[in-house]
């Protein structure tokens, strides 16, 4: 559908007007809800995860095995102080950690999470995916120059270069899905990998899969290349002079990021809410289970990919990540643009 | 009706962002406001049934020219550009430059006779989605073109990389 005509659809229902409203926003509702809700728990299985891989418990005090953590979390940020510092900019250092966040919460109207359930089923999904991801740099940029501090300034720097620099991979690795599916329609992209064995893309796309991947690793700022945060070597990046519930809308982005990123890797390459043809065909019993199932499985996998790097590889040095970025990750990129076009044409 | 009150809001709007951003003192809350605008030319687009272009819009101008721009003004001394002078004292004669240019163009409009349609309606848009027509048009009609203008930035790029190498 295209963007007006869910518009034109609006008025020319005249009658059902109010109705299709309050679907649309009882589906935004829902979805943000939820989202946000998995944004609370993210942070505690996080904690959680990393602790038993260290032979540590993680939180344990708050309810049973720590599980009011987050909510305990969330009222102490609510209502901690909010400090603005002295000399800063001060509309654009409260604007800037809104930026991320409704540029993440903008993002989620597009994703099919499962067949038919979707806020807005555009027909350039996929590149207004990558519109609002480029906003991300904004926060980042706003926030380090409003703050009035050397500190946060450098680290607004520092993160806005490796923010740029990795969108253009994650652009560059999707173009093969583009290519196969020959739309970007994010739905369009799911039901075009039905139509092989495998039903996913990620076997033809490993080297788009590994790109977007590590990509999307640097682009929401998570370990291993953590270097805006770097919370064991620095005091914070581009967010130090931010508290209370400004820097907890920082840390609520991030971990939107996280949950977007999975959701593209699996409807671009894991097949989103269906079942390889393969499995499908063998035991056909598998198709009664409804297809969020599957899409949010393999949402949490990725986010537990999240987790288990962090656990597992020490952080990069910041000329490390910017020669892969740039060395290695973008002409992996560009070499499979040009393979999948060239196997495209000739079939 | 609603086209129009929709094409008015943008008309208004866009044009009090462009006088926001020549008239801040700030040079960064000037590319902020540019930000915004942008938006709305994308919005513009969109009313135009020019999803891609909306889209390429936000990513490129939005995304990638205007951040540079913001690393670039980030690097002045903000507290010296504040205090500047904020026109030069040849403002006159660019105000009669730019009001001449508007009378040309109020002129020229009214002159104007509309072109035959070609084979893009919006119906044939809507059909194969708009992505997918301008690929067509620019990959086969218009690919000489396109060419040109991508070895132009290429020798940009070069340009570039040679000017920062000499100095090392």
């Amino acid at each position: 559908m295209n963007i007006f005509g869910l518009f034109d659809g609006l008025i020319g229902m005249q009658g059902s007007l109010a109705l299709n409203i309050l679907i649309i926003i009882v589906k935004i509702a829902v979805v943000v809800g939820i989202t946000m809700l998995h944004v609370a728990y993210a942070t505690y299985f996080e904690r959680k995860v990393i602790g038993h891989m260290q032979v540590r418990l993680g939180p344990m005090r708050v309810g049973p095995h720590g599980i009011l953590q987050p909510i305990a979390d969330g009222i102490k940020l609510f209502f901690k102080e909010d400090i603005v510092p002295d000399g800063a900019d001060k509309p654009v250092f409260k604007i800037a950690p809104i930026i991320p966040v409704f540029a993440a919460l903008s993002s989620l109207a597009v994703i099919p999470f499962f067949e038919g359930f979707v806020i807005a089923d555009i027909n350039i999904g996929l590149l207004y995916i990558l519109a609002m991801s480029s906003l991300g740099a904004y926060g980042i940029v706003m926030s380090g120059w409003s703050s009035n501090s050397k500190y946060s300034f450098l680290g607004g720097l520092r993160s806005s270069a490796q923010v740029i620099s990795y969108e253009i991979a994650i652009g560059l690795s999707l173009v093969g899905v583009m290519i196969m599916a020959g739309s970007l329609s994010l739905n369009d992209i799911v039901k075009a990998q039905q139509q092989h064995w495998h039903g996913m893309y990620l076997i033809p796309q490993f080297i788009a899969y590994f790109v977007f991947l590590v990509a999307a690793f640097a682009e929401t700022n998570r370990a291993p290349f953590d270097l805006p945060e770097a919370e064991s070597e620095l005091v914070a990046g581009y967010f130090v002079e931010y508290s209370g519930m400004r820097f907890a809308l920082f840390y609520a982005a991030e971990y939107m990021g996280m949950i977007i990123m999975s959701s593209i890797a699996v409807v671009c390459f894991w097949g989103g809410w269906t079942m390889p043809p393969v499995i499908t065909n063998a035991v056909p019993a598998i198709k009664m289970v409804p297809g969020i199932v599957w899409f949010v499985g393999k949402v949490y996998f990725h986010i537990f990919l999240y987790y288990w790097i962090r656990a597992t590889l020490p952080r990069y040095r910041y000329d490390q990540l910017m020669a892969l970025g740039w060395k290695v990750l973008i002409p992996l990129a560009l070499a499979n643009i040009v393979v999948t076009a060239i196997v495209k044409f000739m079939s | 009706m609603l086209s129009k009150l929709f094409f008015g809001y943008f008309a208004v709007i866009m044009v009090a962002l462009s006088l926001l951003v020549i008239t801040r003192r700030n040079p960064v809350h000037s590319v902020l406001w540019m930000l915004v605008l942008f938006f709305h030319i994308a919005g513009l687009y969109l009313f135009l049934n020019a999803e891609f272009l909306a889209a390429v819009q936000v990513i490129l101008y939005a995304g990638a020219i205007l951040v540079l721009f913001l690393f670039v003004i980030m690097m002045l001394n903000i507290k010296v550009e504040i205090t500047a002078e904020r026109f030069i004292g040849e403002w006159p004669i660019g105000v009669a430059l730019g009001l001449s240019i508007l009378m040309l163009i109020y002129f020229t409009t009214s002159k104007l006779i509309q072109g035959p349609a070609g084979q893009f309606s919006i119906e044939a848009i809507k059909a194969e989605t708009h992505t997918k027509a301008l690929g067509k048009v620019l990959y086969t009609e218009y690919l000489f073109p396109f060419e040109i203008a991508s070895l132009i930035l290429l020798i940009a790029i070069v340009g570039a990389i040679v000017l920062a190498k000499k100095r090392g």
